[in-house]
C-alpha cells in the first residue's frame, strides 16, 4: 500500500513540476506527500532526499519493502568491482553490529522497567496486610467504647429521670406561685401606673385561670384578678377618656383595652370622637392664636373678603369719577390689586401643598383640593363672583341710576372685558401651573368664563349707556313738558337745555374715551359734514315742511309717507352695544333724541315754539354727529323732531334756516 | 279666514286713541279717534268682517279737538267717553266728555262706500265730565259691569268719580280723590279693577302705580317705582283678581300681584323704547299685547303666571282616556314664558293696542302714522290652547 501510495510520488513528481509552472505549487504538494510518507512509516529522506530515487520496488534497495538478498547479491556480484564488493561487506557488517548493539540495549531497558515494577507491586503487598491488622484493632476498641459509654447511661437514666421531674415541678411551683401573687402584683402594677406591665401579667394568666376554674383556690385567685382587672380597665378607660396628652398614648390606652377584652366597635367610636374632640380643641386654641389678626386666608371666605376689596376699590371712583383723567389709573389700580389679591391669596393656599404637610400627598386631598378646591372654588368662584357683583350693579333697585355712578359702571365694563381677553387665562395658567391638577373630574373651561365675562361687560356697558342716556334723556324730557310751548316767545337763542345737552355728551365722550378704544364710524370726512348738513337742512326743510303750509289733507299722508320711507330702516333704540366709544355715544344719542321725539309728540306748538324746536334741533345737529357712527342717523331722528313739532303746530310757519344758523352760531 | 295675514287700515291723521266697542260682543268693532290740529277730527268705527277679511268703517265727526284717549261703554254700544285737546286763549287744555253715536250707525255694517266717502254723522254730545279746577283729563275709564252709569276721570293729581244721570246726559261728581305731594302731581293712566264687585281702580303717575278704593276713595296700594321710569299703561288680569300689568319707559312690561307689591310677579324686557300700551286678553290671561315707539307689537305668552298655569283642567281629564296623548303632554310641562310673535307691521310708534271684545283671537294695534294694523293669534297657539 505504501508501495502504490509512494510510487506515483516521485514519477509524477517531475511531471507535476512540468506541468505548472508555478513554484510555490509543487512545493507546497511535496509538502503533503511527505507528511503522508511520515504517516506510512518512510522516511522523508528516501522520499524527498532523492528526488530521482531508487524504484521503491526496486528489491536491490536494502531498506525497500522488496528487499530481495538474492537479487542484491547478484546485482553486486554483478556490478561491482572486487574492492567495492569489500567495502559494501564491511560496511554491512558494521550497520549489522550497530543494529545489534542497538537491539540489546532496548531489551536491556525494557527489562529493567518490568523488574522494578514488579518490586513496587509486591512492596504494596505488604503495606495492605500491615494495615489491615491496624483497621482489626480499631473495631475491637470501639466496641469496647461503645459498650462503656451504655454502662454510663444505664446507671445515670435513674438520676436524670428524676431531675427532669424535680424540674418540672419547680416550673410548675413557679407558675402557681405566679399566680397566687398575681392579684397583689396587678394591684401593685395598677397602683404604679404600669398598666402595660398589668395587662400583659392579665393576658399570661388568663388562659390558666380559666381551665382551672373550677378548684375553688384558682377561683378565688381569678375573681380577684377579675375584679382588679376591672378596676384596670375602668382606670384605662377614665384615662383614655380625659384624653391624655396625646395621640400615642390613646392608642396604648385602646391598644390595652382591646387586650384586655373590651368591645372594639365601641372603643373605635369612643376613639374617633376624643380625637375629633382633641382636633376641635387644638383647631379652636389654634383659632385662639391667631386671635383678632385678619380671618385666617379660608378658601370660602376669600372670595367673599376679595371682593369686599374690590369694591371698597372701587368706592374710590364715586369721588374721582368725575374728574375723568383718574379713570385710566383707577381701572389699572383695581386690575392689578384684585390681581395681587388672588395671587396672595393662592400663596397661602399653596402651603396646603407644601411638601413637609402630611396630607398634601394624598392623592384624594391633592387632586381634590387643587381641581375643586382652589381652581373651581376659589378662582373659578371668584371670578364668578366678580361678575355677579359687577352685574348687580345693572339690577340695583336704583333704577334712576342714582345708586350706582355711571363711572362705575364703565370702569367695571372695561375691567370685565379686560378679564375676558386677558385676566382670566392668565390667571387660570397661573394656577394650573402653581397647583398640578390631576383629578379629572371637570373644570371649567377658560372659554365658559370669558363668554361670562364678556356678557357682563356687554351688560354693564349697556347699561352705562341706559343710564346716560336716561340722564340726558330726563334733561330733554323735563325741558320739553315744564314749557309753555304755545306762547313762546320768538326764539334768539338756542335753549341752555340744548348747550347742557352737548356739554354732558362731550363729557361723556371724554368719560369713555379713557377707557374705550375710538371705534369705527361711517367713512364721512369732518368738514364735509358740515357743509352738508347746511344744505341738506335748508333743502330737506324746504321740500318736507313745504307741503303742510298749504291747507290741504293729502298732503299730510304724502308727508307721513315721506317720513316713513326715510324710515325704512328701523332704528333700534335701545339696542346692544358693542365695545367702543362711537358705539357708545351712539347708543346714548339714540336714547336722547327718541326721548325727545316722543314728548315732541305730546305737546303742542305755536309758531314760535315750533321754530325754538328748530333751532334746537340745528344746534344739535351741529354737535352731535361727531360722536356718533353714522351721523346720519342723528339727521333723521333731529329731523322727525323738527316734522313732528310741525305737525302738532296749529300754526306751522318755519324759520328761515339762514336764520337758524346765525342763531345756533351765535349760541 | 284664509290665513294669519295682518289687515291693515290707514287713517288720514295720526292718532293715538283706539278702544274696542266694549259692549259689542257679536261684531268685532274698533274706535279709533284722530289727532289734527289743524282739521276736524274723527272717530273711525272700524268693522272686521272676519269671514271675508273685509274691513269697512264708519267716520264721525268730533269737532272739539284731537283726541288723546277714548274708551266705550260696556253697556251701551253707542255711548263712549273722549279725552280731547282744546287750545284756547293760546292754552291747551285736555277735557273730557261723553258721547253718543248717532242711532243709525249703530248696527254698523253700512258697507256703502259713498257714506263713508261723506261724513256728514256727528256724535251726540251727553255730557262734559269737567270740573272747574281740576285741570286736563288724561283718561276716562268705565265701569267694567254694571250698567255704565259710572266713570273715572282722572286729571292732573285728582281722581274723579262720575255718576252718569238720566241716560249720561248729566254727569254728576259721586266722590273724588287728590294726590298730594311734592312737585306736580300728575296721572298719566287708569284703570278700573273688573274683581272685587268693581270697586278697585289702579292709576299710574310718574314711576308710581296706585290702588284706589272707589267706596271710600282712599288710596289701598302703592308700587313706589314701579318702573325705571315713567308708567305708561296698566291693565288688570280679566281672570286672577290681584294681578295688575304695568309698562312704561323703561322698556319692560311687569306683573304684579297687588297683595306683594314689594317685587313684581314677572317682568318682560322685549322692547326696545317705551312701551306705551299692555294688555290682557279678556278670555285667556296667559296672552299679553304689548305695543311700544320702538313700531313693534309682541305678543306674549304668560302662561306660568296666568289663571291657566298647566292648561284647562278639564282637559287634561279628558286626555287621561287618550293614552297616546298623554306623554306628549306630559313632556310640553311645566309651560315657558315666552313671545309667541313680534309683529312689526308699523313704521312708527305704536301708542295703543287692544283685543277685539267679540273675538278673543283678534286684536288691533294702531301707530302714530294712522295705521291700524288687525292681527290674529297664531292658528297653532290657538288650537293649543283650546284644545
Amino acid at each position: 500500500m505504501a508501495a502504490a501510495a509512494a510510487g506515483p510520488g516521485p514519477g509524477s513528481g517531475p511531471g507535476d513540476s512540468l506541468e505548472r509552472p508555478e513554484a510555490e505549487a509543487p512545493e507546497r504538494r511535496r509538502k503533503a506527500h511527505g507528511m503522508l510518507k511520515l504517516y506510512y512509516g518512510l522516511s522523508e529522506g528516501e522520499a524527498a532526499g532523492r528526488p530521482v530515487g531508487p524504484d521503491p520496488l526496486d528489491p536491490t534497495d536494502l531498506n525497500g519493502a522488496h528487499f530481495d538478498p538474492e537479487v542484491y547479491l547478484d546485482k553486486l556480484r554483478r556490478e561491482c568491482p572486487l574492492a567495492q564488493l569489500m567495502d559494501s561487506e564491511t560496511d554491512m557488517v558494521r550497520q549489522i553490529r550497530a543494529l545489534d548493539s542497538d537491539m540489546q540495549t532496548l531489551v536491556y531497558e525494557n527489562y529493567n522497567k518490568f523488574i522494578s515494577a514488579t518490586d513496587t507491586i509486591r512492596k504494596m503487598k505488604n503495606d495492605f496486610r500491615k494495615m489491615e491488622d491496624e483497621m482489626d484493632r480499631l473495631a475491637t476498641n470501639m466496641a469496647v467504647i461503645t459498650e462503656f459509654s451504655a454502662r454510663i447511661s444505664a446507671t445515670l437514666q435513674d438520676r436524670h429521670e428524676r431531675i427532669t421531674k424535680l424540674a418540672g415541678v419547680h416550673a410548675l411551683l413557679r407558675k402557681l406561685q405566679f399566680l397566687f401573687e398575681l392579684p397583689s402584683r396587678l394591684t401593685k402594677c395598677v397602683e404604679l401606673g404600669a398598666y402595660g406591665q398589668a395587662v400583659r401579667y392579665q393576658g399570661r394568666a388568663r388562659a390558666v385561670l380559666q381551665q382551672y376554674q373550677h378548684l375553688p383556690s384558682f377561683r378565688a385567685i381569678q375573681d380577684d384578678c377579675q375584679v382588679i382587672t376591672a378596676r384596670l380597665a375602668q382606670q384605662l378607660r377614665q384615662r383614655f377618656r380625659e384624653g391624655g396628652s396625646g395621640a400615642p398614648e390613646q392608642a396604648e390606652c385602646v391598644e390595652l383595652l382591646l387586650a384586655l377584652g373590651e368591645p372594639a366597635e365601641e372603643l373605635c367610636e369612643e376613639f374617633l370622637a376624643h380625637a375629633r374632640g382633641r382636633l376641635e380643641e387644638e383647631l379652636r386654641s389654634l383659632e385662639a392664636e391667631l386671635g383678632p389678626s385678619p380671618p385666617a386666608p379660608d378658601v370660602l371666605e376669600f372670595t367673599d373678603h376679595g371682593l369686599t376689596d374690590v369694591r371698597q376699590a372701587l368706592a374710590a371712583p364715586r369721588m374721582a369719577g368725575k374728574e375723568g383723567p383718574g379713570l385710566a389709573r383707577l381701572l389699572a389700580n383695581v386690575a392689578s390689586s384684585i390681581l395681587s389679591h388672588i395671587k396672595a391669596s393662592l400663596a397661602s393656599v399653596h402651603l396646603f401643598t407644601a411638601k413637609e404637610v402630611s396630607f398634601s400627598n394624598k392623592p384624594y386631598f391633592r387632586g381634590e383640593f387643587c381641581s375643586q378646591g382652589v381652581r373651581e372654588g376659589l378662582i373659578v368662584g371668584f371670578i364668578r363672583s366678580m361678575c355677579q357683583t359687577a352685574q348687580s350693579f345693572c339690577d340695583s333697585p336704583g333704577e334712576k341710576g342714582g345708586a350706582t355712578p355711571p363711572a362705575l359702571l364703565l370702569l367695571l365694563s372695561r375691567l370685565c372685558l379686560d378679564y375676558e381677553t386677558a385676566t382670566i387665562s392668565y390667571i387660570l395658567t397661573l394656577t394650573d401651573e402653581q397647583f398640578l391638577v390631576q383629578d379629572q373630574s371637570p373644570v371649567t373651561p377658560v372659554s365658559t368664563l370669558c363668554a361670562e365675562a364678556r356678557e357682563t361687560a356687554r351688560r354693564l356697558l349697556t347699561h352705562y349707556v341706559k343710564v346716560q342716556g336716561l340722564v340726558i334723556s330726563q334733561m330733554l324730557r323735563k325741558s320739553v313738558e315744564t314749557r309753555d310751548w304755545l306762547s313762546t316767545l320768538e326764539p334768539r337763542n338756542v335753549r341752555a337745555v340744548m348747550k347742557r345737552v352737548v356739554e354732558d355728551t362731550t363729557a361723556i365722550d371724554v368719560q369713555v374715551g379713557l377707557l374705550y378704544e375710538e371705534g369705527v364710524r361711517k367713512a364721512q370726512s369732518s368738514d364735509s359734514s358740515k357743509r352738508t348738513f347746511s344744505v341738506y337742512s335748508s333743502s330737506r326743510q324746504q321740500g318736507r315742511y313745504a307741503p303742510s303750509y298749504t291747507p290741504s289733507a293729502p298732503m299730510d299722508t304724502n308727508l307721513l309717507s315721506n317720513i316713513q320711507k326715510l324710515f325704512s330702516e328701523r332704528i333700534d333704540v335701545f339696542s346692544p352695544v358693542e365695545f367702543n366709544k362711537v358705539s357708545v355715544l351712539t347708543g346714548i344719542i339714540k336714547i336722547s333724541l327718541k326721548t325727545l321725539l316722543e314728548c315732541v309728540r305730546l305737546r303742542t306748538f305755536g309758531r314760535f315754539g315750533l321754530q325754538q324746536v328748530q333751532v334746537d334741533c340745528h344746534f344739535l345737529q351741529l354737535y352731535l354727529w361727531r360722536f356718533v357712527a353714522d351721523e346720519e342717523l342723528v339727521h333723521l331722528l333731529l329731523d322727525e323732531v323738527v316734522a313732528s313739532a310741525a305737525l302738532r303746530c296749529p300754526d306751522p310757519v318755519p324759520m328761515e334756516p339762514s336764520v337758524v344758523e346765525v342763531i345756533c352760531e351765535r349760541g | 279666514m284664509e290665513d294669519d295675514a295682518p289687515v291693515i287700515y290707514g287713517l288720514e291723521f295720526q292718532a293715538r286713541a283706539l278702544t274696542p266697542q266694549t259692549a259689542e260682543t257679536d261684531a268685532i268693532r274698533f274706535l279709533v279717534g284722530t289727532q289734527s290740529l289743524k282739521y276736524d277730527n274723527q272717530i273711525h268705527i272700524i268693522d272686521f268682517d272676519d269671514e271675508n277679511n273685509i274691513i269697512s268703517k264708519n267716520v264721525l265727526l268730533h269737532q272739539v279737538g284731537e283726541i288723546w284717549h277714548i274708551s266705550a261703554s260696556p253697556a251701551d254700544r253707542g255711548v263712549l267717553a273722549t279725552c280731547y285737546n282744546r287750545t284756547a286763549d293760546s292754552k291747551v287744555l285736555t277735557c273730557a266728555a261723553v258721547w253718543r253715536m248717532p242711532a243709525e250707525l249703530e248696527p254698523g255694517g253700512h258697507e256703502s262706500p259713498e257714506d263713508a266717502a261723506s261724513p256728514a254723522h256727528a256724535l251726540e254730545l251727553l255730557c262734559h265730565l269737567d270740573h272747574a279746577a281740576r285741570g286736563s283729563t288724561a283718561c276716562v275709564v268705565w265701569e267694567p259691569a254694571g250698567a255704565g252709569g259710572r266713570v273715572i276721570s282722572l286729571a292732573d293729581n285728582h281722581v274723579l268719580l262720575w255718576d252718569l244721570q238720566e241716560s249720561g246726559s248729566r254727569a254728576a261728581l259721586a266722590s273724588s280723590a287728590s294726590l298730594e305731594g311734592k312737585g306736580q302731581l300728575k296721572f298719566t293712566t287708569g284703570r278700573w279693577s273688573p274683581h272685587h264687585n268693581c270697586t278697585q281702580v289702579a292709576t299710574a303717575n310718574d314711576t308710581a302705580v296706585r290702588g284706589w278704593d272707589t267706596r271710600t276713595m282712599s288710596q289701598i296700594y302703592c308700587i313706589e317705582n314701579a318702573h325705571g321710569q315713567l308708567v305708561r299703561d296698566l291693565d288688570f288680569n280679566p281672570n286672577k283678581q290681584y294681578y295688575l300689568a304695568s309698562c312704561g319707559d323703561d322698556c319692560r312690561v311687569k306683573f304684579w300681584d297687588t297683595r306683594n307689591v314689594s317685587e313684581p310677579v314677572k317682568m318682560l324686557e322685549e322692547h326696545s323704547h317705551w312701551v306705551w300700551s299692555v294688555r290682557y286678553n279678556h278670555s285667556h290671561d296667559q296672552l299679553v299685547l304689548t305695543g311700544s315707539s320702538d313700531s313693534r307689537v309682541v305678543l306674549s305668552n304668560m302662561v306660568s303666571i296666568s289663571s291657566e298655569p298647566f292648561g284647562q283642567l278639564a282637559d287634561d281629564d279628558d286626555l287621561s282616556d287618550q293614552e297616546e296623548r298623554r306623554p306628549e303632554e306630559k313632556s310640553q310641562e311645566p309651560p315657558q314664558d315666552s313671545v309667541i310673535t313680534t309683529y312689526e307691521e308699523h313704521e312708527d310708534s305704536v301708542y295703543a293696542v287692544d283685543w277685539s271684545s267679540a273675538d278673543p283671537w283678534l286684536f288691533a294695534s294702531l301707530s302714530y302714522d294712522g295705521r291700524l294694523v288687525i292681527n290674529r293669534v297664531p292658528r297653532a297657539l290657538k288650537y293649543h290652547i283650546l284644545l
